[in-house]
C-alpha cells in the first residue's frame, strides 16, 4: 500500500539524540487529510485518493470546486493531492488520513517545490568554477568559458550546461528517517532537510528506498 | 515559529548552573570509547557563548602544555554529566578572542568581587 500525507514545512532546528549525538531536523505539520475523492480504474483509468490539506471557508471557495468538496462533505480545503493506491476499495470518502501513517524509525520521500532563484549563472547553477580574478581578466569572471568547438561539430550539443531558471521546480528527498511523530499536534519530525521555504507545501509518502531503510536498521 | 520554539524548549536542560564569558568552569563530559563509557574533564575560560534555545554552544579555551585548546560544547547535551564554576571573571566584551592573541601572565582574568 502506498499512501501518503500532504504537510507545511514549519522549519528546521536540531535534536538531541538518547545517545547524546544531535541531529538536524525538519519539522512539518502533516493532516489530518480528508479522502475528498477516489479515483478507480474503471472510471479514471487509475486508482488513486484525492487528499485535501488545510481548511478554507466556503465563502472563499469558487462553485465548482465546492460542488466536488460538498461530496465528500467535510469542507473545502486550500489544497488537493492525489496519492496512488492499489485497494482503494479499504478506503472511504470522507474518513481522515492522520499522521499515524508514520511511526519513528520508518523512512519516507518528501517531495516539494525548491525555493525558486530566478535566473542564475553557470556559477550558482551547475557549480562552475568561473574565471581567473587576475592575469588580464575582463569581464570575465563569472562566466562559463567555451560553449563548444568551430568547425567540427559546428553547433552546440543538446544539454550544454548554460545559465537560466533555477529552483521553483518539483524536488523529491528519498529517504529520510522519522525522528518523532506527535499525532496530538499532526506533527512530524524528519531528519535532514527537506525541499521548499517554511510554510512550503510537501508531501509524505513511505520511501521507495526500501531495502536501504531496512538495512540501515 | 512557535511550535517549533516549543520543540527546542523541551530539551533544554534546567540542571545547569549559570555562567558567563570570562568564568572558568569544569566541564564534565562524557565519551563513549567503543563499549566503554568514561567521564572527560575539561577545564578552561569560558570565551564565547552562542545563544539559540536547545542549539546553543559555548566555548571553553585552556592552555594545555603551552598550546591553546579551546572545546565547542552544545550547551544542553546529554552527555555534559555536570558543569562546576570555579571562578567568575570580570570581562568587558562577551565574545574573548582577544585571549588567544595573549599569553602567561596577560591572558589573565579579573575575579569579580
Amino acid at each position: 500500500m502506498v499512501l501518503g500525507i500532504i504537510g507545511r514545512k514549519l522549519g528546521m532546528t536540531q535534536i538531541f539524540q538518547d545517545d547524546g549525538t544531535l541531529i538536524p531536523v525538519t519539522v512539518v505539520e502533516a493532516g489530518p487529510c480528508p479522502i475528498i475523492q477516489k479515483k478507480i480504474k474503471e472510471k479514471d483509468g487509475y486508482n488513486a485518493l484525492q487528499l485535501g490539506f488545510m481548511k478554507k471557508k466556503e465563502s472563499k471557495t469558487n462553485k465548482p470546486l465546492l460542488g466536488h468538496f460538498k461530496k465528500a462533505g467535510k469542507g473545502a480545503y486550500y489544497y488537493l493531492k492525489e496519492f496512488r493506491v492499489d485497494n482503494v476499495d479499504d478506503f472511504e470518502v470522507g474518513k481522515e488520513i492522520t499522521i499515524d501513517i508514520f511511526k519513528p524509525g520508518d523512512y519516507v520521500d518528501v517531495t516539494g517545490t525548491s525555493k525558486g532563484r530566478g535566473f542564475t549563472g553557470v556559477m550558482k547553477r551547475y557549480g562552475f568554477k568561473g574565471a581567473k580574478a587576475s592575469h588580464g581578466t575582463h569581464e570575465y569572471f563569472r562566466h562559463g568559458g567555451s560553449i563548444g568547438a568551430a568547425a567540427y561539430p559546428a553547433h552546440v550539443f543538446k544539454g550544454q550546461k548554460m545559465p537560466g531558471h533555477m529552483g521553483n521546480a518539483k524536488v523529491t528527498v528519498l529517504n529520510l528517517k522519522v525522528i518523532d511523530v506527535r499525532p496530538e499536534k499532526n506533527l512530524i519530525i524528519v531528519k535532514g532537510a527537506i525541499p521548499g521555504h517554511i510554510n512550503g507545501i510537501v508531501t509524505l509518502t513511505p520511501t521507495s528506498r526500501k531495502k536501504r531503510a531496512t538495512a540501515k536498521g | 515559529m512557535n511550535i517549533l520554539e516549543q520543540i527546542e524548549k523541551e530539551q533544554m536542560r534546567l540542571d545547569l548552573p549559570e555562567f558567563s564569558p570570562g568564568d572558568t568552569v569544569r566541564v564534565h563530559f562524557r565519551i563513549v570509547e567503543g563499549e566503554k563509557e568514561r567521564i572527560q574533564v575539561f577545564e578552561g575560560v569560558v570565551i564565547r557563548k552562542r545563544k539559540g534555545r536547545v542549539r546553543s554552544t559555548f566555548t571553553v579555551r585552556k592552555v594545555s602544555y603551552g598550546i591553546g585548546v579551546e572545546r565547542i560544547f552544545p550547551t544542553y547535551s546529554p552527555r555534559i554529566e555536570k558543569i562546576e564554576v570555579i571562578s567568575r571573571g570580570r570581562v568587558r566584551r562577551a565574545k574573548l578572542y582577544y585571549l588567544r592573541k595573549l599569553r602567561g601572565k596577560a591572558a589573565r582574568i579579573r575575579e569579580k568581587r
